[in-house]
């Protein structure tokens, strides 16, 4: 990742840090997130999935707070063991609002042919919603599921299909969490972390956001908080770090979260090779075939 | 094999392709291959392969993009393909293939239609022939560099698997419509692409493990399954009895559909794959334990 080519207009790096430790599921984040960016409503339904009711980050949910049951105890002693409270029958409530990553070697941005994804001057991962053309790439590249395609029929107003003959199409372009870069532009922190009541979406610098979640684990593990652990802190992992990590309390997959995501892109100068080799095969076989005559 | 996860719900994204797709990988192999064919042909002498095989290229590279615009959610953004070239992105590299290919190949269809300007047929032909073999094998690329595990993890077989249903395909199509006593070389390469094509999808299923295994279930699996047998089939009937017309029809299409179901069974094993996080969370899983353990021995 690179903002360099900002030159004097580049930013210092930012991020969230998602300390789930203190999420109360309230959800505000989701509403102001909604309301800020003008997201489009996507059906009401109830799951049954304890209070969560949005499911997944999507096109229409730019932040998702996830709500897990275990019988496990919050909190449990020095030796790794014994439940410190919760009883015979522990029971917790987990509760993480997600986000996209905006990684560091982000797959969404290598595998979009448009340009439309752009690394801004603040580090992060952002759509341009003029040129995105709904090629849908980035979807399957993101490895968190995050991007993706939106739904909805096209409303009246809408400029003119240049190609009729193709049928009317939905809005048919890719959106996710761009970081409130309208409000970053303007100085303020992203709706999200705006609204949050608890603290527990911290907007800042990147650098800065490391340092205080180190210091945050370091806390709660003294207190023995049962499985807490940092997510995407590292600038080493397989996407060079998340612009937005997270202090979780069990492994990320419970939390619908890849446990070592790797970026794409990590793999394709090989892979361009493995494809230069068997074009060359494709080549070999067919002057083979030519061999032994025209009948 | 089982997982924690969140609901059972999925990790990473299903794809949001249509069909278009899968029939734009099996059009644009055709396309690829046909025109490699028929540079051979034009360079051994074989004419009346020669002009068949620049046809068939020719069309499967014009229907090509009209299958990739109609799967864009904004068609009329179409051309926003050529605003950059980017090596990073196999859609964007595979965008300006399939132009030089399809410019290339109609160009030269176009002028020997019209039998006129020779020399400038003969630079089409080639740019064309140069151009087909990573038209052919650069898509097993663009479904490989994503995340979905049953795609990613099969990158070292995917460019192969797609390059040689491509000739097993293009091979076929010629030998169905060229006189069976010019189209040795299409029934060779017919039969070459299909050996190679179930070498490699074994080579692939042994990579992929326990992710492998939705190629045996749903729709991947029936479409596997289609591709196996009609590709077999097809392939015996060419080598065999392939210098009579209609034991070469008949196979020759039979090689063609299995192609086809070959590019339906890779698309759905994505969706599939996609869909269950088992396939995501625990290749992942066993990463960073070979990892650790690699950290704490060494």
């Amino acid at each position: 990742m690179s903002t360099t080519t900002y030159g004097s207009d580049a930013k210092p790096r930012v991020g969230f840090f998602t300390d789930t430790t203190v999420c109360i599921g309230c959800k505000a984040c989701e509403v102001a997130c909604k309301e800020w960016n003008l997201i489009p409503a996507d059906g009401l339904e109830w799951t049954g999935e304890s209070y969560d009711n949005t499911s997944q980050l999507d096109a229409n949910t730019w932040r998702h707070v996830a709500f897990v049951e275990q019988r496990k105890p919050l909190r449990i002693g020095a030796d790794g063991v014994d439940a410190v409270d919760g009883g015979p029958e522990p029971l917790r409530w987990l509760m993480e609002s997600d986000v996209c990553k905006h990684c560091t070697h982000a797959g969404c941005l290598d595998a979009c042919p448009t340009g439309a994804l752009f690394r801004t001057e603040f580090g992060t991962v952002v759509v341009q919603e003029d040129v995105c053309n709904g090629c849908g790439y980035c979807v399957p590249a993101c490895p968190f599921g995050v991007i993706d395609r939106r739904d909805l029929p096209r409303s009246p107003q809408d400029a003119p299909l240049a190609l009729p003959l193709l049928g009317s199409k939905e809005d048919g372009r890719v959106w996710k969490c761009t970081l409130c870069y309208d409000r970053l532009k303007g100085g303020h922190e992203p709706a999200c972390a705006k609204a949050c009541p608890t603290d527990s979406i911290q907007f800042g610098e990147l650098d800065e956001l490391r340092e205080r979640a180190q210091k945050r684990l370091e806390k709660v593990e003294r207190e023995g908080w049962n499985g807490a652990r940092l997510y995407g802190e590292d600038p080493d992992d397989g996407v060079g770090g998340f612009g937005a990590f997270f202090l979780l309390l069990d492994e990320p997959e419970v939390y619908g979260l890849p446990p070592d995501p790797i970026v794409p892109t990590r793999h394709l100068p090989r892979l361009w090779r493995t494809t230069a080799f068997a074009a060359v095969g494709l080549l070999v076989g067919v002057a083979m075939a030519f061999a032994g005559g025209d009948a | 094999m089982t997982s924690q996860s969140y609901y059972g719900r999925n990790i990473v994204k299903e794809p949001v392709w249509k069909r278009e797709i899968p029939l734009y990988f099996w059009t644009g192999g055709i396309a690829g291959a046909s025109a490699v064919l028929h540079g051979v042909a034009r360079v051994t002498g074989n004419e009346p392969l020669a002009k068949r095989t620049l046809f068939i290229g020719a069309v499967a590279d014009a229907v090509s993009p009209v299958l990739l615009v109609k799967d864009l959610g904004r068609p009329e953004r179409f051309l926003n393909m050529f605003r950059m070239f980017k090596v990073t992105s196999p859609m964007s590299v595979g965008s300006w293939i399939l132009l030089v290919s399809g410019g290339a190949s109609n160009t030269a269809a176009a002028l020997e239609l019209l039998g006129i300007l020779a020399p400038a047929k003969r630079a089409a032909e080639l740019l064309s022939a140069a151009s087909g073999p990573p038209l052919a094998t650069y898509t097993g690329a663009l479904v490989a560099n994503t995340s979905i595990p049953v795609w990613s993890e099969a990158r070292d077989q995917l460019p192969w698997l797609f390059g040689a249903s491509a000739t097993a395909t293009a091979g076929a199509a010629a030998a169905v419509v060229t006189p069976p006593r010019y189209a040795g070389p299409a029934r060779r390469a017919a039969v070459l692409g299909a050996v190679a094509e179930a070498m490699v999808m074994r080579a692939m299923r042994r990579r992929l493990g326990f992710v492998g295994e939705v190629y045996d279930q749903g729709a991947a699996g029936k479409n596997a399954r289609a591709a196996r047998a009609c590709t077999t089939v097809g392939a015996g009937l060419l080598a065999l009895a392939g210098r009579r017309p209609v034991a070469a029809r008949t196979g020759g299409l039979l090689v063609l559909a299995g192609g086809l179901a070959l590019r339906f069974s890779v698309f759905k094993a994505g969706f599939q794959s996609a869909r269950d996080p088992k396939y995501t969370v625990v290749p992942q899983k066993e990463r960073l334990r070979a990892r650790f353990s690699a950290s704490s021995t060494g």
